[in-house]
């Protein structure tokens, strides 16, 4: 449990989401290098009120995988959460991948800001195309791809939002109480990021499903696209909306909108023909 | 040799961060209903019921006001402080 | 051989012919490890292969983890071992370079745990075969390092540090040359005995609550790191103790080897140590008064031994660093007049012939401060 007086920026998305771990049973949370680390106390404080191993950034998936083996081998009730950024998924991505197919007892928790944030905003594979960093500063020039969708071949896997946080929580919950790989990637806007109000977190994490720029869904035996975003789909609200909140945006060209629109709208409909088949 | 590398948990382990507030987030407790949505959205983790009443924990909020913008009752007003 | 393997003496265990990376996989198997992780890389595969054996007849009780990389493979036993298992992983040149991050990490975190490490060069150009660049990127990290001469000392050398890091909650490297060593087999006596079980320092579970290894400011970094060379600085007594409990009262951390009156020490460490005792036995035989100090640990450095020393000194390394071998300029500070050879980097095939004529060359006083061969 996340405990008052940390280190979170104003408005921080992630705390938010950490507040959902009080769905697991026996936690043991691995952090790597990450916006997560500072929020997570300096020494000798810790803001957690839970187990935790802060790692290095690409060895998270691994150090879970053999902390699970390790407690499978000597009887003791836990399950071990690597909770990362999206830059520790990017790094680690060869091992995220292993201990996927390994099919290791591990819950991996995404919680994407769309950069390396705790460096001060530098591009990820997740940043969106057109969004501004310190690295991208005329606009980063490629699409993202979401790794969770990458991965949707092992185990349970899901996406979640901090603009909804029963739907993160039973999706939190359903993941804690499953053995074997899991992964829940959760959206995370990041207000001094993304450049806007702090208090506008929840409202604009809410515009990016309402505007398809983020797909809630859930591969369990069968992948399905959550409630929210079917009906997000029906009643699409324009990008424009999303994306004129956000500073990292700023200069975007009308085409360059309804070019990210466009492409929201593909992944979506190419997410519900794999709904037919997956 | 463990000091180093062993931290425990701790209410405002990065201090009493409600100095860092600028709007204070105001509960009008007649409009409120409980519907705990600026306590599940709150990032800060200090919103509870106390005496069947929203309570907000003033020495550790931030001021964000996420709370303000979450409330569907629009019970909640941001108050400018000054230091 | 048959009547030395019938002899009365090694009643305690079985001899029985094993090369270095089964020697060192029978130790591990009397370890009886909770987790085992690694990643093939010549010269170090056969350790792996023999232990997955182990493990699919039914011998060994291990959970055996067949990573993606040896980042990984440290990563996972270093997680394992945080929880209270026992582990092990074995690695070589650019497979230690690459899980060089995670080195530094289970130091820090004051985890044991025994990696075996054949040595081999490292590139470029590529090049599988013995020199021992990969040991010394390992040296200076805060990890105990042993280095053996024969699959005997792969054996005892693998055995003991189980019990040595789990009392000093350090990391523990066992270190043998790459083929030489590695792929070499010899009569091993595997000694019928039982380890303690494993201890440390503390271990991380779902109740402890709290944080493992968080950001430090001020002097938590200085301190842990000073506490960590501290101890290893002072482990030799430990290392001793456990070591003459299990291998017999004349372990050491190093061989003295006609020494007593000599005029000429060679120190050496590794495969070669053996035809340099080789070279020893002769020259005395012609009269020369010369010995041989072997290093059966790079860390802690065997000072005593060291200091001990009288007569000219030629450190022979099988690396090279700036200017000096991997262990010549750092004996320098305690023998400063001591020569210092760095030969046969990348399994460069240096014979007993070439072995005395450069010992020769030393006694005669022509090796200047620092010299290749070749």
């Amino acid at each position: 449990m996340i405990l008052p007086g940390n280190a979170s920026c104003h408005g921080c998305p992630i705390t938010i989401a950490m507040k959902t771990l009080d769905e697991i049973e026996n936690p043991v949370v691995l952090m790597p290098a990450s916006c997560s680390t500072v929020i997570a106390g300096i020494h000798p404080n810790s803001a957690l009120k839970l187990t935790v191993v802060h790692v290095p950034f690409p060895s998270t998936p691994s150090v879970a995988a053999g902390m699970s083996r390790g407690y499978r081998k000597l009887g003791i009730k836990a399950n071990v959460i690597a909770w990362m950024g999206d830059g520790a998924a990017d790094i680690s991505f060869t091992a995220l991948k292993a201990i996927a197919e390994r099919n290791e007892d591990v819950m991996v928790v995404i919680v994407d800001n769309e950069a390396f944030m705790n460096t001060g905003n530098q591009s990820s594979s997740s940043t969106p195309k057109y969004a501004k960093t310190t690295t991208d500063p005329a606009g980063k020039r490629e699409n993202r791809r979401s790794v969770s969708l990458s991965l949707i071949n092992y185990g349970y896997v899901a996406t979640a939002s901090v603009g909804y946080v029963k739907d993160l929580r039973r999706k939190m919950r359903k993941a804690g109480e499953k053995d074997g790989f899991r992964l829940l990637h959760v959206h995370c806007p990041c207000p001094p990021g993304w450049k806007f109000e702090a208090g506008l977190t929840v409202e604009i994490a809410r515009l990016a499903v309402q505007s398809l720029f983020w797909i809630l869904w859930e591969k369990d035996n069968k992948l399905r696209i959550s409630e929210i975003s079917k009906k997000a789909y029906e009643n699409r609200i324009p990008a424009e909306k999303y994306i004129k909140l956000q500073g990292r945006f700023k200069g975007i060209k009308r085409e360059e909108i309804e070019e990210l629109e466009k492409f929201a709208v593909e992944e979506f409909e190419r997410l519900l023909k794999l709904e037919e088949i997956l | 040799m463990l000091d180093p590398l062993i931290s425990h948990p701790k209410v405002g382990s990065a201090g009493k961060t409600g100095e860092w507030r600028v709007f204070k987030p105001i509960v009008d407790h007649e409009l409120c209903v409980l519907c705990l949505e600026c306590s599940e959205y709150c990032p800060e983790n200090v919103i509870e019921v106390r005496d069947d009443k929203i309570w907000i924990d003033y020495d550790y909020c931030k001021g964000c006001l996420i709370c303000k913008n979450v409330c569907k009752m629009k019970a909640i007003k941001a108050e400018r402080e000054f230091y | 051989m048959q009547e030395r393997l019938q002899d009365e003496s090694y009643k305690s265990g079985k001899r029985v012919l094993l090369n270095g990376n089964q020697a060192v996989a029978e130790a591990v198997k009397i370890a009886e490890p909770d987790v085992i992780a690694a990643y093939p890389i010549t010269p170090q595969t056969p350790v792996v292969e023999k232990l997955a054996e182990f493990v699919a007849e039914g011998v060994l009780n291990s959970e055996f983890v067949n990573v993606e990389s040896e980042y990984s493979a440290l990563s996972v036993v270093y997680g394992a071992a945080l929880t209270g298992a026992r582990v092990f992983t074995a690695t070589s040149s650019h497979g230690l370079a690459y899980m060089y991050e995670m080195c530094w990490w289970v130091a820090g975190s004051r985890v044991p745990l025994v990696m075996a490490l054949p040595t081999r060069s490292i590139g470029a150009p590529w090049n599988i075969h013995s020199d021992h660049s990969d040991v010394m990127i390992l040296k200076d990290v805060g990890w105990i390092i042993s280095m053996a001469e024969n699959a005997q000392e792969c054996f005892d050398l693998t055995l003991i540090g189980f019990p040595i890091s789990e009392e000093l909650n350090i990391p523990y490297s066992v270190s043998y040359d790459a083929f030489m060593v590695s792929h070499t087999a010899e009569v091993v006596e595997v000694r019928d005995v039982e380890l303690p079980k494993r201890k440390q320092a503390y271990k991380i579970l779902p109740n402890s609550e709290f944080a493992l290894n968080a950001v430090t400011v001020n002097d938590a970094r200085h301190k842990a790191r000073k506490t960590l060379m501290k101890d290893l600085e002072n482990s030799r007594r430990k290392i001793e103790k456990i070591g003459r409990c299990f291998l017999g009262e004349d372990f050491s951390l190093a061989e003295k080897y006609r020494v007593e009156d000599a005029d000429y020490v060679i120190v050496t460490y590794g495969g070669w140590s053996g035809d340099f005792k080789d070279v020893v036995d002769e020259m005395r035989d012609e009269g020369v008064k010369i010995g041989l100090l072997k290093l059966r640990f790079l860390r802690p450095l065997p000072e005593e031994e060291l200091k001990e020393i009288s007569g000219d000194v030629l450190v022979v390394d099988r690396s090279a660093l700036y200017k000096f071998g991997g262990m010549g300029g750092e004996i320098k500070r305690i023998i400063p007049e001591a020569k210092n050879v760095i030969a046969a980097l990348g399994g460069y095939e240096i014979g007993y012939s070439e072995i005395k004529a450069l010992v020769r060359r030393f006694v005669s006083g022509k090796i200047g401060e620092v010299e290749w061969y070749p």
